[in-house]
């Protein structure tokens, strides 16, 4: 049989497949490559990065939750300056397409971001306004319309790089914020970032996380992100990235079915560092199982 | 590649009061060092997501055979006891840093608390020709485990119940501060809870004692990607987070600062 098509295009960037590695869940690539050859991954996306060097929060800053997780990491990172001199150098050496998750706590700084971003080999920018963890910007800004369309429409201005903004399923109407952000130009879109959750331990009384609250992932927010993605994909044209919970290649074709054209792929690489090849392969089979030539004929190809 | 990770179980039982021992076949045998874990899958149960992280607790290098030595605290641990020889588990590792001792070094102080003990056991195997004296603290007589590996590799072995069931009654950090300047280790190597771990760090401090530690934090990945597993460590102006599974769990001593909120029964 002749080879499936795996290739995808987001926001005029060519994934020879669609398999991306979400935020915050891939460091910067490195910690994998021993494990699989990161090549075969269509896009890395990097760890949130700030202007400055961020601490984050104090620990413990992970809980399990059932088929789920919470983390309140909020944004360690060693700032842009350190990502464009010591990682990117190193993650460009991997045929794989960068996607810069870009943060910050007023529109101005997410602006020089993307302005300096726009002067370096990275394919694509994720502005993340959904950050959970974060006291200043992130949520702030993701979940009212009117403020995605101002952070949106400013940063697209800074920056000739497309732009992928990330979309907060803490929000009353996800499509409403969708709409926002594609009016005010960007390119394409990625949801969902994680749910504001909480765990309780009993003995201590205590909250687990030091945080108190963080962003629930995994399994658990799955039927909640591919509602998501589907009703986005509803009332947009520009591609989305869809994740939350895809943890094999089953997940992966029911958010392409839902209308998603890129497969983030998250607190999977937590429990399994080889997670997005082994999803990939899955994806694979289904394909040559179900004789679909053309990943693309999956898009949106839900029956309803 | 996935199922390269799968591993054998050869024995798992009991060993004292809600502790387990448990054998499992492996490549990594000879890769591992002591003071580094193994990050374990758990089967059977989607809904227990992460791995668990379990420190090797001794190698048998002929058999190709790791031990892990862990105490029942919740559903994961639970569920590992509840494994019989011949299941199969999805093992990384061996992770980690692990402890070392620099080669001028000959005597070693061990200074372990509860299932802090574990960690410390293949130690006495790995460097042998050491001189050691072991610090042990259980909680009660119904807790004790590995004793007599303690007692035939080290040369001096102080134990410690809390109720005074066996040993001297007490902590072990007591004995270790009331004994440790008649022993004059050049290292001490200590796991266990945090307090116990801050007395330590404070007794090697005093003394000017090389001092190694090992940590716990609750961990994702495992492998250094996802920044979940923090523990402060000191800088000129305050201190920054750095990893426990790929910058630890084995830390010097006076390189961290331990905070008492940090805090694990184990
Ligand atoms: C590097 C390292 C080495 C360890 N070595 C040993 C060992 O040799 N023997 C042993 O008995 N225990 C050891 N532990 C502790 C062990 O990982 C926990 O007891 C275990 O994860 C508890 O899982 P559970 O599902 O039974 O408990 P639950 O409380 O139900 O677990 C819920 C979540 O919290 C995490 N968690 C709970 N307690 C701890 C803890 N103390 N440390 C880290 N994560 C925790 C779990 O991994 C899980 O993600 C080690 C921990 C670390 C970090
Ligand atoms: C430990 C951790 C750290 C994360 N850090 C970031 C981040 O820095 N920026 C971001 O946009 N999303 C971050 N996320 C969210 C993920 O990228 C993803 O949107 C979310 O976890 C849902 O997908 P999943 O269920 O596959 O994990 C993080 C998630 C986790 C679990
Ligand atoms: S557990 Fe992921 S970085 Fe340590």
């Amino acid at each position: 049989m002749k080879m499936s098509n795996l290739a995808v295009d987001i926001c005029g960037v060519k994934l020879k497949n669609p398999i991306i590695a979400a935020s915050g869940t891939f460091g910067f690539g490195e910690a994998f490559t021993s494990y699989m050859d990161i090549s075969r991954i269509g896009a890395i996306t990097v760890t949130g990065i700030t202007l400055e060097p961020r601490l984050g929060n104090p620990p413990p800053r992970i809980a399990e939750t059932p088929s789920g997780i919470l983390n309140s990491v909020g944004l360690q990172n060693p700032g842009i300056n350190y990502f464009l001199d010591a990682e990117l150098p190193e993650l460009r050496k991997y045929d794989t397409a960068i996607i810069v998750n870009i943060n910050g706590n007023t529109i101005d700084e997410y602006c020089s971001l993307a302005r300096i971003l726009d002067s370096h080999p990275i394919d694509l920018i994720e502005l993340n306004i959904s950050c959970p963890n974060v006291k200043e910007g992130g949520l702030a800004f993701g979940a009212h319309p009117d403020t995605v369309y101002e952070v949106t429409k400013a940063v697209k201005a800074n920056t000739k790089k497309p732009l992928i903004v990330k979309l907060t399923p803490n929000t009353s109407d996800i499509r409403e914020t969708a709409k926002a952000a594609v009016e005010a130009g960007c390119d394409g879109l990625s949801l969902i970032n994680t749910l504001l959750g909480m765990a309780i331990d009993i003995k201590k009384r205590r909250p687990i996380l030091a945080n108190i609250t963080g962003g629930l992932s995994g399994p658990a927010i799955k039927p909640i992100a591919l509602r998501m993605v589907w009703e986005v994909a509803q009332v947009v044209d520009v591609p989305i990235v869809g994740m939350g919970g895809i943890m094999d290649g089953t997940d992966a074709v029911e958010f392409l079915l839902a209308g998603a054209t890129g497969i983030g792929v998250g607190t999977a690489n937590l429990v399994d560092p080889t997670a997005c090849v082994d999803i990939l392969d899955e994806l694979k089979d289904y394909m040559i199982e179900n004789k679909i030539e053309d990943i693309r004929d999956l898009i949106g190809a839900l029956r309803i | 590649m996935k199922n390269s990770r799968m591993c054998k179980i050869i024995s798992n039982h009991s060993i004292a009061d809600n502790m387990y021992l448990m054998a499992i076949e492996s490549s990594i045998a000879d890769r591992a060092r002591p003071g580094q874990f193994i990050h374990i899958k758990l089967p059977y149960d989607d809904s227990l997501l992460l791995r668990r992280p379990i420190s090797i607790n001794n190698v048998d290098l002929d058999k190709g055979v790791v031990y892990i030595a862990y105490q029942v605290v919740g559903k994961g641990t639970e569920l590992l006891s509840s494994l019989e020889s011949g299941d199969h588990l999805d093992i990384l590792g061996p992770l980690g840093n692990g402890f070392s001792i620099s080669s001028y070094v000959e005597t070693v102080a061990i200074v372990g608390g509860g299932c802090g003990i574990a960690p410390l056991r293949y130690i006495l195997d790995y460097w042998k020709d050491r001189s050691y004296t072991a610090f042990l603290g259980y909680r009660d007589g119904n807790s004790i485990y590995q004793l007599d590996d303690f007692e035939k590799e080290s040369d001096n072995l102080y134990l410690t119940t809390d109720d005074g069931s066996k040993g001297e009654k007490g902590v072990i950090t007591k004995v270790f501060e009331r004994e440790v300047d008649m022993v004059r280790p050049q290292l001490i190597m200590a796991c266990g809870p945090t307090p116990m771990l801050k007395q330590i760090q404070s007794i090697a401090n005093e003394r000017n004692i090389a001092c190694q530690i090992s940590l716990e934090e609750r961990m994702g990945c495992g492998i250094g990607a996802c920044m979940v597993c923090s523990c402060k460590v000191k800088m000129k102006d305050g201190f920054e987070y750095k990893k426990v599974c790929t910058d630890g769990p084995v830390f010097l001593s006076d390189e961290v600062i331990l905070d008492e909120n940090v805090q694990f029964s184990c």
